[in-house]
């Protein structure tokens, strides 16, 4: 028997008569002869400490490294040492759910400041303890929606990243709620199509900043016609590009969300990362998952408590506005000592080289006169150009010099295929965006 | 002991009506606050939507519990009283001046299986 399985022959033995079966097989009585494997699985054998090892080096020596300037979603910020340290630390890195105020005051205090500092980037009133992506976070702010205006359609701009369409559009379904998407104009948000779906039939409205192709929308307008119909107005930002624009809460969203992954989290091939949703204080209650609180114990002391959970979670399951009981905690730790380090002027400053640098890449692009601007619009650290060079020779050359980036956006929409993105943080260097530069303008 | 009021009618699942025409008021009753404590939420239909006797039309949350509220009668709802939006105690302080929502009444002769108040007394007993 192998090692670390508990069970003797004898208790097997034991178990077997006790349920009336005389071989294991008799347990799969069930399951159709058809369907049934009837060769070995194809598991190698098991390795010693050592062999193993050495394996595994062998197939992590497999990645490749890149110095990365694409965008969509995920983004190559600086995540300080001191981060990992801290969460790594096992009074935060093992511990469970907070149930249990009295014992839980570190995961408590930490969740009240992510979410301070989460209402302070969005200027919305209240912030939940975290949710576990974007794009979820995104598909639970339209069950607020629906549960606000009572209403089944959800209209989403077309210039939101596809990803959180595709999410939402897969909550929407097992909920009942229809899905159309606003065209976009000149690279933003139609606002004249947006006016011409607004019906009341709609419950929400879903809008993005920086939006897919890295442009700043300015939602001049779109909350007064959003509202005066009755709907809501979600809006979707990377909320570390908050600290320098215009904030949710200043466009008239009543609902914030969005990723938190630019928050210096290591892209590791797409995850863990963590999503925020925030609101105005009078849809509170509709809001899902929980909110941490402080308060005060009885010698007076400030302790932290979960103030608030929709009680229909518990109570109205089948009913619920939502199921999300939990919150993507570690991650949540991650971005608090993120924010807490940078503080609102690192975070400025973060945004402002981030800035400089892809405003700078972009002009050498051009000036290559292989790459054509496809927008005029303003934009922050991601941009998207024209190119009639051919994908796999972009993809090839990026890769032999150790870069990556220039993704097509052909998945978004086939018109598309020729529009790349790119991304520049204050990560890259004037040198490594000289010589990226180069190998894409070396290219025919 | 709480009040029973009389001259509306009372459903067995603890909400009251009272009648104004051919539209009718719905509430829930100052027994039904008293068991569920202090309310700090109230989720109630849009205008337009239809009612049917029997079935949920909405919610209301308190301190301690979550409950489902059942439409008294059928109907298309005409009106909903923002202010308890606004300010959901206002049931526990005077549960009958409470109402929740105004409805055009589709079938009156429904107010026939509702309980009078010496009847809804016994219920809530």
């Amino acid at each position: 028997m192998f090692k670390y399985f508990p069970h003797t022959e004898a208790d097997l033995a034991l178990m077997r008569a006790k349920i009336g079966i005389r071989n294991d097989a008799e347990l799969f009585a069930d399951v159709p002869e058809a369907v049934r494997l009837k060769k070995d699985y194809r598991i190698p054998s098991a390795l010693s400490e050592i062999e193993l090892r050495a394996r595994l080096k062998e197939i992590a020596a497999m990645n490749q490294t890149a110095v990365v300037f694409s965008g969509l979603g995920a983004y190559d910020h600086y995540d300080p040492s001191v981060i990992p340290a801290i969460v790594a630390r096992q009074e935060f890195l093992t511990s469970y759910t907070p149930y249990q105020p009295e014992i839980a005051q570190g995961t408590l205090s930490y969740i009240f400041e992510y979410q301070s500092m989460v209402t302070m980037l969005t200027g919305m009133d209240v912030s939940n303890a975290s949710m576990y992506d974007g794009p979820t976070a995104a598909a639970e702010a339209c069950f607020m929606a629906e549960s606000m205006t009572k209403r089944k359609k959800i209209l989403i701009s077309a210039t939101v990243h596809p990803n959180i369409a595709e999410v939402v559009q897969t909550y929407a379904h097992f909920r009942g709620l229809a899905v159309d998407f606003i065209p976009v104009f000149e690279g933003e948000t139609s606002h004249e199509d947006l006016a011409k779906m607004l019906d009341d039939s709609v419950a929400g409205v879903i809008v993005q900043k920086p939006n897919y192709f890295g442009i700043v929308e300015a939602f001049a307008g779109v909350a007064d016609a959003v509202h005066g119909n009755g709907s809501v107005l979600i809006e979707s930002c990377d909320i570390s590009t908050l600290a320098v624009l215009k904030t949710p809460a200043e466009d008239g969203a009543d609902i914030a969300c969005g990723d938190c992954q630019a928050l210096g989290m290591p892209l590791s091939f797409g995850g863990p990362y963590l999503g925020y949703l925030a609101t105005k204080k009078q849809h509170v209650r509709r809001m899902p998952g929980r909110i941490c609180g402080q308060s005060f114990d009885k010698n007076g002391k400030r302790a932290f408590v979960l103030t608030l959970q929709a009680r229909e979670q518990h109570i109205r399951r089948e009913k619920a506005n939502s199921n999300i009981c939990s919150n993507q905690s570690l991650m949540a730790l991650y971005a608090t000592v993120y924010l807490s380090l940078m503080g609102p002027e690192g975070m400025k400053r973060v945004n402002e080289l981030s800035y400089e640098k892809a405003h700078r890449l972009y002009d050498l692009l051009v000036a290559t006169g292989k790459f054509a601007p496809v927008f005029d619009k303003p934009f922050l650290k991601e941009f998207v150009l024209h190119t009639s060079i051919d994908q796999t020779v972009i993809r090839k050359a990026l890769s032999d010099n150790g870069f990556f980036g220039a993704v097509s956006l052909a998945d978004y929409d086939d018109s598309y295929r020729d529009v790349v993105n790119f991304a520049v943080t204050e990560k890259r260097t004037d040198e490594e965006i000289e010589r990226f530069a180069a190998v894409l303008g070396g290219l025919s | 002991m709480n009040k029973v009021l009389e001259g509306i009618l009372y459903a067995p699942t603890h909400e009251w009506t009272r009648i104004e025409g051919d539209a009718a008021v719905f509430g829930i009753t100052e027994f039904a606050a008293s068991q569920l404590g202090t309310i700090v939420f109230v989720d109630l239909p849009a205008v337009g939507a239809k009612l049917v006797q029997g079935k949920e039309f909405g919610a209301v949350e308190s301190v301690k519990a979550a409950s489902d509220l059942f439409a008294p009668l059928s109907g298309t709802v005409i009106a909903v009283n923002e202010d308890l939006v606004g300010d959901p105690e206002g049931i526990n302080k005077d549960a009958f001046g409470a109402w929740m929502i105004r409805v055009k009444l589709a079938n009156p002769a429904e107010q026939k299986t509702l309980l009078s108040a010496a009847q809804y007394r016994t219920v809530s007993k």
